[in-house]
This record gives C-alpha cells, structure tokens and sequence, in this order.
C-alpha cells in the first residue's frame, strides 16, 4: 500500500522525530510511504483564529499535494480534523479530500486493521486523548489499544485525561493566564501517576504542555505515540 | 481606561443598554480572567461545584439509552421554532390572550423595563417577589425598578446571596457559585437584616442551615407579596401555557401567592406544541442539576378561576434575539435552554469564573450568545469569542446540540473583520503566515535558520505572543534540521 | 406597543427569510424506558421518590386512614388543611383540626396550618414524580405549597404512568399543573443538593393498591 505523509508544519519545523518516527512505523507495516513536498500548513491556525480568507490558500495548498493520493496519513488529529471537518465547505475538491486523511492510530487500527505494531517500550507511560482527536475524529479506544500492545509498556490511567490541556492554538497567547492554569493542572494529574512520559498523539499540545515541564524541570517528559510505536527491540527510541 | 469607559456608556445610552449597569466598563477576557486564575479560594471553589455536577451529569444522563435521540428531538424542535418563529409567538399571543392573559412586545430591555414598571405601578405597589429570571437579569430590571422607587426581591437562593452581597451573578443555574458556603454565611449574618428578617443568631455554614435561613427570611416577603416577577423556561403556542422549572419552591411562591403575575421572557423560549415538553422536561433536568426531574414545575395557561394569580402579563423581549436570528450560523444559539451543562463542562470557566464573561450569560453559552446580543463593540464582547481553548466539551453535553466551537469560530471571523483593537496587525500576521506557508520554499529557509541559531534562544522571549508563550512555558528544543531535509537526505 | 409588535414580527421574517426549511421533527426517542409491568412501575416509582427524599409508605384502601393519621400524628401536625373534593373517609381517624378552603385561606392561614392531605393527577414512575392538576381532593396550588407537611395519595395502578411523554397526554394544559419530585431542595451551595426550603420541607407519598 502506497500513502502519503502529511507531516504537518508544526512537526515539520518542530518535531521532525515525530515525522521520522512515523515513516519507519508506516514502513515496518509494510506500507510505502511518500512526502509530498508541497505540503505545508493545513491552516487551522489561520481558520480557527477567523481568518477565513487566510485560509484558503492553505487549503488549496494542500489539496493540491495530496491529489492522486487514496490514503493520506497524519500524526496530528487536529490536523485530520481540519481537513475532515472544515475543509468541505472550501469546495468540492476540498470535501473529496476529506475522507482521505487519516489520523495516523485511525490509519493503523481501521485500514491496517492492526493494533499489535511490533512496538518495543520499556517505560511507564500515560496518556493525554487531545480534544480534536477524541471530540472531532472520536478516536476513542485506538490509541490506547496501540499502547496495550507495546511490549514492556505500563500504561497507567491519566486522572482527568478528557480535560483540555489548555493549548488551543491562538488561546495559549490571547489566554496566556487560562491557558497556563489548565496546562498546570494537566500536569497535576500526570505527575500524580509517577509515569515517565507523557504520551499524546498530538505535538501541538505537547508543544505546551512539554514546554511547562521543561520549565518546571519536571521528571516527566512529553511524547508522541509515533516515536513510541516506532521504537522496537533493535532500534529503541534514543 | 477612559476610553473604555467612554465606549461603555455609549452602550448603555443606545438601543440595548444589555444587562444593566453591573457589567458595565468591564476589561476583556483575558484580563479579567488573570484575576481570576491568580484567586486560590475562587479557584477551590469552582473546581469543586463544577467537578460535583459534571459527574452527577454523566450519571443521570447515562440512565437514558436514547439521550442522542432526545437530544437531536431538542435540536429540531428548536430550529423548527426559530425557522417559523413569528407563526408561532402570533399562536402564543392569541392562546394566552384567550386563556385571559395579556401580551405584550418588547423591541429592547428599555422598552420591557418600562412596560413592567407601568404594570407594577397600576397595581399601586411598591415592592415585587421575583423568581430567578435570565431574562429580567439582562435587561437590568431590579436596577430600573429600584430607580422607579419599586424594591424587586430576588427568592432564589442564590440569586438572595447575589443580591444581598451586592455581587453579580456568575453562573446561568448558579449565580452564586463563586461563593463557598462560609461566604455564605457572613453575607447572610451581616446583610438579612438591613432586607428583612436576619439571619438566625449563631448560623453556621452548613448548607441546610443556610437553606433554612433563606426560608425564614424570604417567607414573609412571599406571604404579603401582591406582585410576581418570572421568566419561564417553556412557553406552549399551541395551549398558551408558560412553564417554570426550580427546585427551591420560591418559584411556586412567586407564580402562586401573589394577585399580579408579570413574566418577562425572550422570544425565542416558545416552542409550537404540547408534546413538545416531553423532550425538553427529560433533557433539562438532567442536563441542568443532574437530576431525573427538578423537584418543582409549575405550568400556568393565562388565569384560572380561584389558583393563583387574578392577573397575568407576559412580555415577550427581543433585545438583540432577531439580531442573532439573522446571522445563519449563530442563530443556533437561540436553541438553549439555559441549563448550564456547557459551563460545568468548561475547563476556561473553570478557571476564569463566570465574572470574566461580562455578562449574565458567561461560560461558552455566554461567550456566543452575548456578542450576539450585544454586538462586539466593547473590549469584553469583543474578547468574548477567543475565551475558548475550541475544546468541544460543551457541544459534547449541550442536549440541543449547539456547535458552540463554530460559532466562536464564525464570531472571530466577525471580530476580525470589524478590525478592532490589535486585529489589523493581527490580520497583516496571519497574512504574513500564510504567505510564508503557501511557499515551501520560503518555509524550509525560514526553519533552517531557526534551526541555525536555535542555542542562541533565550528562555523568555519579548514581544507580542512570544512574550505570553515563554512566561508560562519553554520553547521547545528546536531540531538540527527540518522534517523535509531529513526525508530528502534519507529517502530520495 | 403595537409598534414594537409589528417591528419584532418584521424583524424575524427578515430574519430568517433565506434560512433552508428546517429538519422534520423526528421522535425516535422512547415513549418509554421501562417494562410494562404495574408492579415493576410501582416499584421504580417508589424508588425514585425515595432517592429524593420523599417518605414513601404503601396501603390499601382500607388501610388509608389509619396510615394517615398515624403519619400526620408521628409528624406533629395538629391542623390540616383540606382540599375541597378530598374523600372524607382519608381523614377519618386522624386527630387533627380540619380546617376547609372554602372560603380560600389566606396565606397567613396556610402559614398557620401544619399539613395539607391532597390525591394526585398523575405519578411519574422514571423521575419519581407525582403531578397534582387542581382536581378534586388536590386543591388550589398554594394549598400544597405554604404548609411544611404535604401527605399526598397516589391511587396505583391507575395513577402511575411510567415516563414524562406517557403523562403529558394524561393531563390538561389549561389547568395550573405542579409536578412534584420529592420536598424542596436547592443546589445552590457549591452545587450540593440539600432538601428543605420554600416549599414543604417533609412529603409523604402513600401508594393505596389493591382499589
């Protein structure tokens, strides 16, 4: 099966690992990967600020590099959100691309058909469901199935996990209090279940959530599930 | 700050002075959310309400196997009504004119405070029990009766703790759930004997003694009131009944003892038929205080011979709802019931308290229904649509289903298009952005050098957005290269 | 006033001028959550009162009586208040002063009066709640609301209904209707439920089967 990546600009730019860690996952499945290198922001930022306009040629963008492509996939639910949900009334080519996308653990379980990647992680890890994933896409179970099935993984319930980490693209700056209180919380509970990493399956929460560990020198560190599954015996994550 | 208040006072002198003086000249958002955030009691207290009730929430909920089914009835009840909203209020004027009621329409909160005062006055009373009413809390009525020389007595309990601490209200089911039970009990030592009966001596803070408290000190009011002052939750156009839901029976006081009855009620609160309860009276309760019902609803269809009130007045407000009508996506606003699930729900009112919302709808609910009503011209209406993380647990739980993240987001398109304060420089970003990302090339430059002298970052950036970013968080460790120099180096 | 009336109408007609058509209303929600089983429905009724505290005690018709007076004597009601059209064998044993509506009591009088003995219109098994319509042995709406005791008589099976849409057809919307879910109880003190506030503080419900 041949897909196409859509890194996202944020892990493009910030989290290239994520994106590594993605194509070596993918590969390992079987599956052949390809980088449009066209790619670049889906727009979300622009669209959920009310830049509407703005928006567009991100969207054009974007359609444009995946076109051809039956399967798109994206380590960023928030992302797949934006195409699924707020692409459509872009236009027709636009919707066409919508059911394409899919959210990299949507891919796995749901057209790979698998929950057992061959993962190996000898860690105590929890896990935050970022709110497009599990509100928008309903992600629901699948990443925590994926997580199940990572050998030497213990994974250990999030308290409040449902919760907004307090991110929310332009919130984090037009709210910086608000976002900054819900951030501190989020990290409450999970330092509260003595695991190592924070795992999530999106990197702009982790962005913010990973940079107020960082600046609490937090024994805890934020991940996402890609750089997880993509680690095995012979080629551990680091 | 004289600017601000400049603007405030031109809203209070046009159409829609909004909800009465209390909100006036508040600061946007975000900075009265900062007080709010930094207030560790306020902090205690909303986490523990709203914790209680959204469990409580789940549960009663859950009891009911066909919640979706009910919740997509709440939906299209809803959006038939507004959709034939005038067929439907000429119904209701002619079944409650019929049953012996009067109507009347108000364009704005002006013209319904001057109705009421005209129709208290003909009674040659000086003094109205009110039941907790949104309605008459947004066009400011106890402030305008008040000049008008007539003492308006609120009788919930915690619209009483609201009033007799000279406070604002800070929730939609809860106006005082800022307020932990100690505060409760010195607001009811120190104020309930300037208003009437005092507080018992030595009354402590246990809620059922608080409660019993209340009761002694409003009790006189209702026994002697002539005149009552309601909203109400449902109005049926089919049958011209007016319903209200409570729990404390201080409603069925208000709608029952006194000779006047006057309810004052937003137009959109009608809906066409009887049977259209059947939804609403199993979505409410559950979604409103998690319970399979609210232990008092009272319906009245005009006036009956002998029960309760000889005289009856509904005035039907407006005041800004056709505004919202019109606007295609925010006009599913209009749906709410006022059951407050969405603020219980909510992580940002979790933390920023009702207050910062600048208006007697806070929480998402308020955060699209007030700029709706008000228009964005002040700093806090305009600030209003961005007080969301865009989480989507109050679309979640809302039983008729309001896509409140899309409304904030088409409310930001709005907001931005006006241009106010700091979104011209915000658009010329955004453009910016966008043009940056529409050309790769231009992108992957950009990254190499952010990649170039990422150890030459400070910890804390100046400057806007950076500065609130790294106040409260670390950049990230940028990488040594780029995703796309990576997969062009390794797989092509 | 007429202007404000023809302005709002106008306004909405404008207002929606080019909105779609709405979505036809689909009820495929239940009519019921629960088996059709009298005893079933009694029990679930009796359950849900209880779980918002209201005292539930269960008869027969010849037992009534003497259950009442033995409630109202437990409670220390010394005067009763008696809606026109209550059966008069309900009150037959007990040891109270009966006082009539008849003229309408003042609501100082209602103050004054320990308990009110009232039948009901309709009982709601699911939410556990008893609907009084202002027919005969019910009252006018003050009548079981001023006093602190309200002893109400649910006639089962023909009373109980087991959901909020198989009531509703059950009762007429041109009478003042008070749906009644265990005493009164607020939430408004840190969004805990306490009971007892305006409205009776004590209900004792009385299922009589077996009529």
């Amino acid at each position: 099966m041949r897909v196409a990546l859509f890194v996202t600009c944020v892990n493009d730019a910030v989290f290239p690992s994520t994106g590594v860690a993605t194509v070596r996952l993918l590969e390992r499945l079987g599956v052949t990967v390809d980088f449009p290198a066209a790619q670049s922001c889906c727009g979300q930022p622009q669209f959920n600020t009310g830049y509407r306009a703005e928006t567009a040629p991100l969207v054009r963008r974007t359609v444009r590099a995946f076109e051809g492509y039956d399967h798109v996939v994206t380590p960023s639910g928030s992302c797949a959100a934006m195409v699924r949900h707020h692409y459509p009334p872009f236009g027709a080519e636009a919707g066409a691309l919508a059911p394409r996308v899919h959210e990299l653990t949507e891919f796995l379980v749901d057209v790979l058909g698998v929950t057992d990647v061959g993962a190996y992680f000898p860690h105590r890890v929890t896990y935050h469901p970022s709110c497009h994933g599990l509100r928008l896409l309903g992600l629901g179970e699948r990443p925590r199935r994926l997580l199940e099935a990572v050998k030497g993984l213990e994974l250990v319930e999030l308290p409040g996990a449902e919760e907004c980490c307090g991110f929310g693209g332009t919130f984090a700056v037009k709210n910086p209090d608000v976002s900054a209180a819900m951030g501190a919380d989020k990290i409450t509970n999970a330092l509260s279940t003595g695991a190592e990493v924070l795992c999530g399956a999106d990197n702009s929460c982790l962005l913010h959530v990973g940079g107020m560990l960082r600046r609490q020198e937090a024994p805890l560190r934020a991940l996402h599930l890609a750089e997880i599954l993509a680690s095995t015996e012979e080629e551990p994550w680091r | 700050m004289s600017d601000r208040k400049g603007r405030a006072s031109a809203r209070d002198e046009g159409r829609r002075p909004g909800d009465g003086r209390a909100f006036l000249g508040m600061p946007a958002f975000p900075e009265a959310a900062r007080e709010a955030v930094g207030d560790a009691t306020l902090r205690a207290t909303l986490r523990h309400a709203t914790h209680t009730i959204r469990d409580k929430r789940a549960r009663a909920v859950a009891e009911l196997d066909d919640w979706a089914a009910l919740r997509e009835a709440g939906r299209r009840i809803k959006d038939e009504t507004l959709r034939h909203l005038d067929t439907h209020l000429l119904r209701l004027e002619e079944s409650v004119t019929a049953a012996g009621g009067t109507v009347h329409w108000a364009a704005d909160a002006a013209e319904a405070n001057r109705i009421v005062t005209g129709l208290v006055r003909a009674t040659g009373e000086t003094e109205v029990v009110k039941v907790k009413s949104m309605a008459t809390q947004e066009i400011g009525l106890n402030e305008h009766l008040e000049a008008e020389g007539i003492a308006a007595y609120e009788t919930d309990l915690a619209e009483l703790i609201v009033q007799l601490g000279e406070d604002r209200p800070s929730h939609i089911l809860v106006p005082a759930i800022h307020r932990n039970r100690g505060e409760i009990r010195d607001i009811f030592r120190e104020k309930m004997g300037s208003w009437g009966r005092p507080a018992p001596e030595g009354l402590s803070d246990a809620p059922a003694e608080l409660a019993e408290a209340a009761r002694l000190h409003l009790r006189e009011k209702f026994l002697r009131a002539k005149v009552g002052i309601s909203g109400a939750n449902f109005m049926v156009a089919e049958t011209g009944t007016l319903v209200v839901v409570e729990s404390e029976g201080n409603g069925r006081m208000c709608l029952t003892l006194p000779e006047t009855l006057i309810s004052v009620v937003g137009v959109e609160k009608v809906v066409p038929t009887w049977r259209d309860l059947e939804v609403f009276l199993q979505t409410l309760p559950r979604s409103s205080t998690a319970e399979r019902m609210n232990p008092y609803t009272s319906m009245w269809t005009g006036t009956a011979d002998g029960d309760g009130p000889g005289t009856f007045h509904l005035v039907l407000l407006d005041n800004g709802r056709t505004d919202a009508l019109a606007d295609e996506v925010g006009r599913q606003a209009l749906r709410c019931i006022r059951c407050s699930a969405c603020l219980n729900v909510c992580p940002v009112y979790e933390r920023a308290g009702g207050h910062a919302y600048g208006s007697v709808y806070p929480g998402p609910i308020g955060a699209i229904l007030t700029p709706q009503l008000r228009g964005t011209a002040s700093e806090v209406d305009a600030s209003l649509p961005y007080a969301s993380s865009l989480c989507g647990a109050c679309y979640e739980v809302c039983p008729v289903a309001i896509d409140i993240p899309e409304v904030l987001v088409h409310l930001r398109e709005r907001v931005a298009e006006e241009g106010g304060k700091g979104h011209r420089l915000e658009r010329a970003a955004i453009k910016a952005s966008t043009w940056v990302l529409d050309h790769p090339g231009v992108l992957a430059a950009g990254e190499r050098l952010a990649s170039a002298t990422r150890k030459a970052l400070p910890r804390r950036l100046p400057g806007p957005g950076a500065r609130q970013w790294t106040d409260h968080r670390d950049l990230p460790e940028l990488p040594a290269e780029p995703f796309r120099d990576w997969w062009k180096k390794n797989r092509t | 006033m007429t202007d404000s009336r023809a302005r709002i109408l106008a306004r909405i007609r404008a207002a929606v001028a080019d909105a779609p058509e709405a979505e036809p209303v689909a009820r495929d929600y239940r009519t019921s959550h629960t088996p059709d089983d009298p005893d079933a429905l009694l029990d679930l009724l009796h359950e849900n009162l209880a779980d918002y505290r209201a005292h539930v005690h269960r008869t027969t018709p010849d037992g009534l009586a003497g259950l009442l007076a033995r409630l109202l004597a437990e409670r220390g009601a010394r005067s009763v208040v008696v809606p026109p059209g209550l059966p008069g064998e309900w009150l037959s044993a007990a040891e109270v002063e009966l006082r009539s509506d008849e003229p309408r009591a003042t609501p100082y009088e209602l103050d004054g009066t320990d308990a009110v003995v009232t039948g009901c219109a309709v009982a709601i098994a699911e939410t556990g709640t008893i609907v009084l319509d202002g027919g005969p042995g019910q009252g006018r709406r003050a009548l079981t609301l001023v006093p602190d005791l309200h002893l109400c008589v649910v006639r089962a099976p023909e009373q109980v209904v087991a959901s909020v849409p198989l009531a509703l057809p059950r009762l007429d919307p041109a009478r003042p209707l008070t749906w009644i879910s265990g005493p009164s109880a607020t939430s408004d003190i840190e969004l805990d439920r306490v009971e007892g506030v305006h409205g009776p503080r004590t209900l004792e419900v009385v299922l009589v089967t077996g009529g």
